[in-house]
């Protein structure tokens, strides 16, 4: 029998797949913008064990985007915040918070066991680390990443993260602009879970091996190819 | 013709979509110096749908698109 604040799930989902999400386990990669819409969409449709990690502390320029970033948790590490709110939304889900840096001496043992990486970092040089380590370990990876009105979105198949995270940042690239609005994040992360659910369900991703690039400023979204 | 396309940040100041005189380019690079668009702003280039290096050859009746860094989380 389905728990009643799984109802709601059925329709879209079967009770096998429900209970399928509860045995999955997802590493989320960064507890900021993208992280904490992430964590909020997991822990509501009932992925069983999740992992976030993040070495961060809220500060004030996180209060125009960041879900879990409010005016009382200012000054407060992410993490901690992160595993209050995942009690308050689900509490029979098992969070397991890690207030440290992501790195590349780290990632491997960090990731390994998991179903499936989140990429919600926030620079280049822990993405690819993070990408080389899921290749490593043989887990695929759901990325994001926002800047502004633009997201980006794809699904990066085992054995080819790092290539698709190479094709998206070539050895020169440099992040310049930080600007980012409220729904960029909601929206990139809402689009990050349901690739990520289809994954843990075994269903299949458009998305696998492409880029979706959106321009929420045009209304513009292209399809970009990643393992040509 | 080549038809060039800029999205997200390398619009600003530039605009979205451009016809160039395919005799006066030969390279990707030369596009970019055209536009003043810094390699290190760069982070997709396509040709005709294509990943490739801004140093690739272009030629007339090519698509190019260029994309800059999105990274933020």
């Amino acid at each position: 029998m389905i728990a009643a604040r799984y109802l709601r799930n059925i329709g879209a989902l079967t009770e096998a797949d429900c209970l399928l999400l509860k045995d999955c386990r997802v590493f989320i990669a960064g507890c900021g913008g993208l992280g904490g819409h992430l964590l909020s969409h997991l822990l509501r449709i009932g992925v069983g064990h999740i992992t976030a990690i993040d070495s961060d502390c809220f500060e004030p320029s996180n209060l125009n985007r960041q879900l879990l970033c409010t005016e009382s948790t200012l000054g407060c590490s992410k993490i901690l915040s992160a595993a209050q709110y995942a009690a308050a939304i689900n509490s029979d889900v098992s969070f397991q918070g890690l207030q440290m840096q992501l790195d590349k001496a780290n990632c491997d043992a960090l990731i390994t066991g998991h179903d499936l990486v989140l990429d919600a970092l926030d620079n280049i040089h822990t993405r690819r680390a993070l990408a080389a380590a899921c290749d490593r370990q043989n887990i695929p990876l759901v990325y994001g990443a926002v800047c502004g009105w633009f997201a980006q979105v794809s699904v990066f198949p085992t054995g080819s993260v790092l290539h698709c995270m190479e094709q998206i940042y070539p050895k020169d690239a440099v992040l310049k602009d930080k600007a980012c609005l409220s729904f960029t994040p909601a929206m990139c992360a809402s689009i990050q879970s349901a690739e990520a659910i289809k994954l843990l369900l075994g269903k299949p991703s458009e998305l696998n091996g492409q880029l979706l690039y959106i321009d929420l400023f045009t209304s513009e979204w292209e399809l970009l190819p990643l393992l040509v | 013709m080549i038809e060039v396309r800029l999205f997200a940040t390398l619009r600003k100041g530039r605009g979205k979509i451009f016809q160039l005189e395919a005799a006066a380019f030969s390279s990707g690079t030369q596009i970019l110096e055209y536009f003043n668009i810094p390699l290190d702003e760069v982070a997709i280039f396509l040709i005709n749908g294509f990943h490739a290096k801004p140093e690739s050859i272009v030629k007339d009746g090519d698509i190019v698109a260029i994309f800059p860094p999105v990274g933020g989380g």
